[in-house]
């Protein structure tokens, strides 16, 4: 089986669906002869033509707006906004349109797009090119949220979303596009969206993790973790999580964003709604400071690090 | 070295009847008398329509309403010159547009009424719902205008949006998106010259809306918005461009907002009631009329005749809309996603 990164998994991903279904088109700024800023769409203008890839004015909300009028056409557009900082210029195409257009038309009109976006920090880039703002797309019925955290997962979750019925925003993790390479299966596969995984079982104490914290929290903790990659933000798979936290009695949310609203809030609710009786001890999160994204010289002092998870971990085990 | 000028923009104005019911015989459209007649007939349609919402409103039967009092022509003409494949983009004063195409008028008294049932148009259609959020619709004109061009569907789309629109970031994307990619897309404007208590020249400091389409890379037209033939003349040639290839057009429909701006505004408290009253004269409806008595296709007891016939279509309206039951608990979960999250289901049990 090939070794790929996820830059090449996405792109293989992209590449089949196109394939398979002519529907499926693509958007955005610099993905044509470019093959996109970090190459996700590397060969595709070549092989599908600028009809299927569109290199689009730099235009956010124009991007996510023309898309929603693709899709209600009835194409499966996918479009790209290159950071996720920049998608901040798009939240009222997305909230106002996107997330409600099968509602306010009662079902005649609806919105199965994939919006693209790398995010997350640590890739010593410029302001607003390293957010990790997931949270705010949670909170809003009518889109789902996924963020893969390897190579293999993000092809079979990334077909998977492109055949979803409703839009879906797609958060590739900018720090893991080269670092993980893994076998990925030559041929389709899908990963079904709205179920999280347990990566390493464990008995003592849940981890909950997302996107390019898993990497961390993998090399941070030891086997008495049992370790769950969400995968999907937005339905959340609260039934993996509870099971999980019912056999260990303890829990640790491991978020790369800022603390206060983060989506790890959510996951601790329903931990303290539907399994508290179950709890040893206080459930930790570790998250980013509640303080604007720094540039790169002070990245380190922002991000989690393992020594907080492993701290966080070793605190909750003493109860 | 001398300065060289680069580009030059001329901004057309299109009229063709005048206050009197004068017509520009080389500038009239084709349209057989029996269509003339039913432009008229929409257009008092449309009026009569906006007055019983009106009284509907005043009874607490409908909530906020958007009348279209003034704008009859702008709309109508814009409809007329549709064919039923286009797609049609409106905002949320637009009605004129609806009842031209065939949209029940039950499903809108509905929807002002505040039941979301009424956006859901008939399928054969191509209507999208009203967009409450003023301009940003535009982009969505323009996607699927894309996405006709590459299915090669033979269609066009058209956009309807007000003067306040047009200060909207999404106005300024959508224009340069469709420029730079040709979409097949119609942008038309109810200059009605009002957003709210802002009058158009507080809006902009361009002399004319229609000339931001230059900046854009296309035309950009205004044409008298209270002269049917002038408004489906415009648009029409603008559409039939845009099924052709030629790419998009702006068209600035200029007219007056001659009602408040809603059931809950009270424009006296910011434009004079001279104003209101010069445009009464230059009433849409009443142009038409003189226009059609000329040419021997309106008297009294034609439009006694039609009133009456039109007074009966909305009577119906509003009897089937208030047959219509209210809606379930249930419903506000149904078309959230295709499917529920496990969250929404346990929702939906409880109550
Ligand atoms: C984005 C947005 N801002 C503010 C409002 C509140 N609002 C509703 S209509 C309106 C004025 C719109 O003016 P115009 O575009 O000229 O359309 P008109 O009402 O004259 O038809 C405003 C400010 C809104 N609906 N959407
Ligand atoms: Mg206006």
């Amino acid at each position: 089986m090939p070794h790929l990164n996820m830059v090449q998994a996405i792109n293989q991903a992209l590449a089949q669906e196109m394939e398979r279904d002519d529907r499926v088109v693509l958007l955005g700024e610099d993905i044509g002869k470019d093959g996109g800023v970090f190459r996700v769409t590397e060969g595709l203008w070549e092989r599908f033509g600028a009809e299927r890839v569109i290199d689009t004015p730099l235009s956010e909300s124009g991007i996510v707006g023309t898309a929603i009028g693709m899709a209600a056409y009835g194409l499966r557009p996918v479009p790209e906004i290159q950071f996720l900082g920049f998608a901040y210029a798009a939240l009222d195409q997305i909230f106002t349109h996107a997330a409600r257009i099968r509602n306010r038309s009662r079902g005649r009109y609806s919105c199965p797009m994939v919006i693209r976006t790398p995010y997350g920090g640590g890739i010593k880039a410029p302001e607003l090119h390293e957010e990790s703002s997931e949270a705010l797309f949670c909170h809003m019925p009518g889109i789902k949220v996924v963020v893969p955290s390897g190579p293999y997962h993000a092809k079979g979750l990334l077909l998977q979303a492109l055949r979803d019925p409703d839009p879906v925003l797609f958060l590739e993790p900018t720090r893991l596009y080269r670092m993980i390479r893994e076998e990925v299966p030559e041929g389709e596969y899908t990963i079904p969206l709205g179920k999280a995984r347990v990566v390493r079982e464990g008995k003592q104490v849940t981890v909950v993790s997302w996107g390019s914290m898993l990497e961390r929290v993998l090399k941070a903790v030891g086997p008495e973790a049992e370790v769950i990659d969400l995968m999907t933000l937005s339905p959340f798979d609260a039934e993996t999580v509870l099971a999980s936290v019912r056999k260990t009695g303890r829990a640790v949310v491991v978020q790369e964003a800022p603390k206060t609203g983060g989506f790890g809030a959510e996951i601790v609710a329903t931990i303290a709604e539907e399994a508290i009786l179950y709890l040893r001890g206080p459930v930790l999160r570790v998250a980013a400071p509640d303080v604007t994204m720094p540039l790169p010289k002070l990245i380190d002092a922002y991000l989690p690090t393992m020594d907080h998870i492993s701290n966080a971990v070793q605190e909750v085990l003493r109860y | 070295m001398p300065q060289e000028i680069l580009a030059t923009f001329n901004v057309r104005r299109l009229s063709i009847l005048d206050p009197d019911g004068n017509v520009d015989e080389a500038l009239m459209p084709e349209l057989p008398d029996a269509e003339l007649r039913r432009m008229y007939e929409m257009m008092v349609l449309l009026r009569t329509y906006d007055n019983r919402a009106l009284a509907l409103q005043r009874e607490g039967r409908l909530g906020t309403y958007p009348p279209s009092f003034g704008q009859e022509a702008a709309q109508i003409g814009s409809a007329f010159a549709l064919k039923p494949t286009d797609w049609v983009f409106p905002s949320f004063r637009e009605v004129g547009i609806h009842l031209t195409l065939g949209y029940p008028i039950a499903q809108l008294y509905q929807y002002w009424a505040g039941d979301e049932r009424g956006q859901r148009g008939p399928d054969h259609l191509n209507i999208f719902p009203f967009c409450v959020s003023v301009g940003t619709h535009l982009p969505h004109a323009v996607g699927a205008a894309l996405a006709a061009r590459y299915r090669k569907d033979p269609v066009a789309v058209a956009v309807f949006f007000g003067d306040g629109a047009t200060s909207k970031g999404d106005f300024h994307e959508a224009f340069n998106m469709a420029g730079a990619l040709n979409a097949p897309v119609v942008f038309v404007c109810q200059n009605n010259q009002w957003a709210i208590s802002i009058p158009v020249r507080e809006q902009t400091a361009a002399a004319t809306l229609a000339q931001k389409a230059f900046g854009y890379g296309f035309e950009g037209i205004q044409v008298d918005g209270n002269d049917v033939l002038a408004v489906y003349r415009g648009v029409k040639e603008a559409l039939d461009r845009a099924r052709d290839g030629g790419g998009p057009t702006f068209v600035e429909c200029l007219t007056y907002r001659m009602a408040d701006h809603t059931t809950a505004d009270d424009a006296a408290r910011y434009r004079p009631p001279e104003e209101v009253a010069s445009w009464r004269e230059r009433d849409p409806l009443l142009r038409l009329e003189r226009f059609l008595a000329r040419r021997g296709l309106w008297d009294e007891a034609y439009r006694n005749q039609v009133q009456e016939q039109v007074q009966q279509t909305v009577d119906a309206g509003v009897r089937a809309m208030e047959e219509i039951p209210p809606p379930e608990r249930s419903d506000l979960f149904t078309y959230t996603a295709a499917a529920p999250t496990p969250r929404q289901a346990a929702q939906l049990e409880e109550s």
